[in-house]
């Protein structure tokens, strides 16, 4: 930040406090701020969306139904056929609502106007992870029993006895506490990270060349500008990539209750 | 992680900590999409898959179903087709083995006959020299007595008497033309 302050002293990089919204308009409920809005919005759309595509398939698809089998095919495919198996038909209806909103809310980031990660809060990567997180302790001790969930996590067989004492507390924290805090966390970051990347660089654009036009800051002004419009495009897929990511992951964990030695 | 959290705190609410209101909101429209596309939606789409896989698995299914049917029929009519020629060529054989004993059978008929004929006509010509030669010897017993009769009738002792009872006889045998022959 100090080069550009030296510039123009009175810039300052946008902070954690560009995730901070007031309450949508004056008198209204304190927890009616945009990102809840835009949560509500995307949970439409993707209702909207899937409805048009599935409401009334057809034997030969058309339209919409052909992009909403893109999607069903790509989550089927490639997230809960290569975890699941021959329970991936099953576990579907979970993996393809989690896939769709959250790839939308994520792509909220680099819509106009909207411009808003909505998992860069973190409270709505928490709900899913906790979401899954429930099923996943819930499905092992219910396939693999209450000793066996923990016997098979904490002690997988074929290791020489004295690495168990530093295994198992490692597999046990691994698996029930740090597992569904990255899991939640990692979409979280990703998208709270790269908002704050695409204001960075709109800011100095936009400060450098409308708010404080000098010959010097020109050139950075039009980087900044050229920075933004690359990052849009890295981060929607990024944003593609989380949406993937949390969802493979989501079907890992259950695949994983499913069948523990796989 | 307590240390990134202190130091986001120090600029306002930590982005670590959730808000309990958007938990109820993200939870709320988890649930109405989980609902919607996930318990509504999903199962239409994965019944039309799994009956477009029907449909198109019975149609593979049909057109291996008249493939075969057709090449069973193809192996029927190149079975009759096969017993056929065979048929044929055991009738070919058979007129040509016909033939060649009728043509064996006309031969020796011919030639049979041709024998009879022959046999015939040898003894037809056997009997006609047979019967020249009975009236020939008839014949020539007859002109001998004759002639003997006429010699010893007249007188021998002249010579010239002589001839000319040899000439007129011969001369008569001369007039006569059917003992001759």
């Amino acid at each position: 930040m100090t080069p550009l302050m030296l510039v123009a002293d009175d810039f300052t990089a946008p902070g954690p406090s560009i995730f901070d919204f007031p309450p949508l308009y004056e008198g209204a409920p304190y927890w009616l701020t945009k990102p809840v809005l835009m949560a509500l919005f995307g949970a439409l759309v993707v209702c909207a969306v899937a409805w048009s595509a599935f409401a009334n398939p057809k034997l030969v698809p058309r339209g919409m139904q052909n992009v909403g089998e893109m999607g069903y095919q790509f989550v089927r495919d490639q997230v809960a056929r290569p975890f699941l198996g021959k329970d991936a038909e099953r576990w579907m209806p979970l993996l393809l609502s989690l896939f769709f909103l959250i790839l939308l809310w994520n792509f909220f980031g680099v819509v106009p106007l909207i411009q808003i990660p909505v998992a860069s809060h973190i409270a709505f990567p928490v709900v899913f992870a906790v979401v899954i997180y429930v099923i996943k302790v819930y499905l092992g001790i219910k396939h693999q029993g209450l000793g066996g969930y923990f016997k098979n996590m904490m002690f997988p067989p074929g290791l020489p006895k004295p690495i168990y004492v530093l295994l198992a507390p490692i597999e046990f924290l691994s698996n029930l506490i740090i597992a569904p805090f990255t899991h939640a966390v990692r979409l979280f970051a990703n998208m709270f990270a790269g908002h704050l990347i695409l204001a960075f660089f709109s800011m100095v654009g936009f400060w450098f060349l409308f708010e404080k036009l000098t010959p010097l800051g020109a050139g950075l002004g039009v980087l900044g500008v050229i920075m933004t419009i690359a990052m849009t495009g890295f981060e929607m897929f990024i944003q593609f990539l989380q949406a993937f990511l949390f969802t493979m992951l989501a079907a890992m964990y259950i695949g994983g209750s499913l069948h523990p030695d796989h | 992680m307590t240390m990134a959290a202190t130091f986001l705190a120090a600029e306002g609410e930590s982005p670590l900590i959730p808000h309990a209101y958007e938990l109820v909101v993200g939870s709320f429209a988890f649930l109405v999409v989980f609902l919607v596309v996930g318990k509504i939606l999903t199962p239409r789409i994965q019944k039309t898959l799994a009956e477009r896989t029907e449909a198109i698995e019975g149609g593979i299914k049909k057109a291996e179903d008249a493939q075969a049917e057709a090449q069973r029929t193809l192996e029927q009519y190149r079975a009759q087709l096969a017993e056929a020629r065979q048929e044929a060529a055991r009738l070919r054989e058979e007129a040509r083995e016909q033939g060649a004993q009728i043509k064996a059978e006309l031969r020796e008929e011919a030639q049979a006959e041709a024998r009879r004929i022959i046999e015939a006509a040898h003894a037809q010509i056997e009997a006609d020299r047979q019967q020249a030669l009975n009236q020939l010897r008839g014949e020539i017993g007859r002109l001998s007595t004759e002639l003997a009769s006429r010699i010893v009738g007249e007188s021998l002792e002249d010579e010239v008497r002589q001839r000319r009872i040899v000439d007129r006889f011969l001369e008569e045998l001369e007039g006569r033309p059917e003992a001759v022959r």
